[in-house]
């Protein structure tokens, strides 16, 4: 608003109350839809004995909390979350950082590749799941295409989806990996290109090798989008759901391998279904959890950027 | 190391099917002596910058050949060639301080040549201190002005000892008080190094006051090479006549007759040696001299005066521009005269071949 009066002089005030009238709109909007359920996930968390039918409660605590923290099931999805977030995130950054280091540097069908390379994005989350299915499904009448695969390798067939948690994990793992990898792959890929070449012609010219390039130069020039993408993808893989249930079903507790949003929503309409205060008390736990983690990031990303 | 280009060609493929190859330098020859600052000129687009591409090395000539020395180093690549670029836009690591963007090419070395910190850190040292930045070591290229971040570039190029410096337009980012200054430094810096520099420019002026040769060229064609003052004295042709002084030359067409040269009517100069034909006539605006008898009546517009010098503003009906004299500000030239007369001096005086515009020489 600052701009605004030295440029208008005069006429700040009508001028401050036309810039809150254009912003009503989105305003309004948002605190129908995000602040006001926030605040009111927020008070649910700490209403003992809430009924939703009734609309009444016994009264304020954190015997939700502890109720929540004492499910074995919650403490399951939250062990779940943490092993997909820390297994998929760099794994994934990694992956997409080295396809789009090499779609940057070929010419020849490089829009081909671009295209296949985004096509998981594009493509229906629950179509995947089926295809993984086809991958990794051990039915009574085949073994699954990779365990035809590892077969040929001696290695005795595998039940990934209803099978040891190693092995449902890792089926999740690669599934979320691969969904969220052209997304990364496309934001890394313009970043790369808007590195000015300038920069690697001093450094031919100066006789670097590629690997100190690479580190010194191509590295530091796209770190904003990196940290950007380590970020969201974190939060992203905490909100990891739909993915587990394209492979294992609705009923994630059964197959043990439930997230948190999966326990958020068990509570509120799975079978056990009717608790909104355990819901949003596991919510505000996920929301605090991220909130951590994201506040961590910045400060190591930040620190980082500092020193190179 | 003084520099030789041998029917150097660089060719560019068209973008597009249709149109033509770009020839952007054209079996260039020049040969660039040790020690000196050598000024590529031309106006943009002339292939300057891509002759000096293929000096560095980061270009690839089509034809011709490139020696260091007696080193052909035509098929050698740009690290192994010993040589420091200076870019347009400074191309500095802007992530890295001052201290490690110089260090950077050091840091490079490897096997033998490899240094240690300690001597790392002198020697960027020392190349600040010759451009005069080594105050300013900690800081990063954003946190500073557009001249400091040429001495840093400049130092980073000089840094690893390079046998030729090489300078892409290094002062076209500056504004027009930095850039006098910078072009001084660079002269200074130059004179001390005593390294080799080839200097790429459009403006005629920067060329003129720094360097101790002057390349002059054209759509990737060689025209002219010389000391600065001896291209301005005895240009070849009338490209090269036009392209060098501020003010430009003044252009006539004219006509050669029983040894004599006229322009309009009136017989302007004794010219022997010249047969009867039709030329054009560039006159240096301090070619000039005001006579109540003179022999060239041109049309008064204007009289600009500058302390020192006159500048005469008129018009002649075989030029097509305004014509501007300089004349000193002892002569007295009344502004609301209608006409002016000049005597115009030989050796000022430059004619044209009207076809391929070559010079004519005369006595």
């Amino acid at each position: 608003m600052s701009s605004k009066k030295s440029l208008s002089g005069v006429n700040s005030t009508a001028n401050e109350v036309r810039g809150w009238l254009y912003l009503l709109p989105a305003l309004l909007f948002l605190a129908a839809f995000m602040i006001y359920p926030l605040i009111d996930v927020f008070i649910y968390s700490f209403e003992e004995g809430y009924n939703s039918a009734s609309q009444t409660s016994f009264g304020m605590g954190l015997y939700n909390y502890m109720y929540i923290l004492r499910d074995p099931y919650f403490l399951k999805a939250v062990k779940n979350t943490f092993i997909l977030v820390i297994i998929t995130v760099p794994i994934s950054t990694g992956l997409s950082l080295l396809i789009a280091l090499g779609l940057n540097s070929i010419k020849a069908l490089k829009n081909l590749y671009q295209t296949i390379f985004f096509l998981p994005y594009v493509t229906n989350t629950l179509a995947v799941g089926l295809v993984f299915m086809i991958l990794f499904q051990k039915t009574p009448y085949t073994d699954g295409l990779v365990n035809l695969i590892i077969g040929k390798f001696g290695v005795s067939p595998i039940d990934f989806i209803d099978g040891p948690y190693w092995a449902k994990m890792m089926v999740l793992c690669i599934y979320v990996i691969w969904i969220v990898m052209p997304f990364k792959i496309l934001i890394l890929t313009s970043a790369l290109a808007s590195v000015p070449d300038v920069y690697y012609q001093s450094a031919k010219i100066d006789g670097t090798s590629s690997w100190r390039v690479f580190w010194r130069i191509t590295l530091p020039m796209i770190s904003p989008m990196i940290v950007y993408l380590v970020i969201t993808g974190f939060i992203g893989a905490f909100k990891a759901y739909s993915d587990a249930v394209a492979i294992f079903g609705i009923n994630l507790n059964a197959a043990g391998m439930n997230t948190i949003v999966g326990y958020v929503y068990d509570m509120l309409y799975g079978d056990g279904g009717g608790y909104p205060s355990y819901a949003s008390a596991a919510a505000i736990v996920l929301f605090a959890i991220v909130l951590t983690i994201t506040v961590i990031n910045l400060m190591v990303s930040s620190k980082a950027t500092d020193n190179t | 190391m003084n520099v030789k280009i041998e029917k150097l060609t660089k060719v560019f493929p068209s973008r597009d099917k249709k149109g033509s190859e770009v020839r952007a330098v054209d079996n260039f020859n020049l040969e660039i002596p040790d020690g000196k600052l050598v000024c590529l000129l031309g106006p943009s687009g002339c292939g300057k910058s891509t002759l000096l591409y293929m000096i560095c090395g980061l270009e690839s000539p089509t034809e011709g050949k490139i020696f260091f020395g007696d080193t052909d180093v035509t098929d050698i690549p740009s690290e192994k060639r010993g040589v420091g670029l200076v870019f347009q836009n400074y191309a500095l690591y802007p992530h890295l301080t001052v201290r490690q963007n110089i260090k950077f090419p050091l840091e490079n070395f490897k096997g033998d040549a490899k240094l240690s910190k300690e001597e790392m850190e002198k020697r960027a040292l020392e190349a600040a201190k010759l451009v005069q930045i080594d105050g300013l070591m900690d800081r990063k290229p954003g946190q500073m002005s557009g001249g400091q971040q040429q001495r840093v570039a400049i130092a980073r190029a000089l840094v690893k000892m390079p046998k030729v410096l090489l300078m892409d337009e290094p002062l076209s980012n500056l504004d027009a008080r930095l850039r006098l200054q910078t072009r001084e430094e660079i002269r200074r810096i130059q004179r001390e190094t005593g390294i080799t520099t080839i200097f790429v420019t459009h403006d005629q002026e920067e060329a003129m006051s720094i360097s101790d040769m002057i390349v002059v060229m054209k759509d990737g064609v060689f025209h002219q090479a010389g000391k600065p003052q001896d291209v301005y004295d005895d240009p070849v042709n009338k490209f090269v006549a036009n392209f060098l002084g501020t003010p430009a030359i003044n252009n006539f067409e004219g006509r050669v007759k029983d040894g004599g040269l006229y322009i309009g009517d009136e017989r302007v100069l004794d010219v022997k040696g010249v047969g009867d034909k039709d030329v054009w006539v560039g006159i240096r605006p301090e070619g000039f001299e005001v006579s109540s008898d003179g022999k060239l009546t041109c049309e008064l517009t204007g009289v600009d005066v500058m302390g020192r010098d006159i500048s005469v503003v008129c018009k002649n009906k075989a030029s097509d521009a305004v014509i501007r004299a300089i004349i000193s500000a002892e002569n007295d030239v009344d502004p609301k005269s209608t006409n002016v007369r000049f005597n115009v001096k030989p050796h000022k005086t430059y004619l044209f071949d009207k076809n391929t515009e070559e010079r004519i020489s005369f006595t």
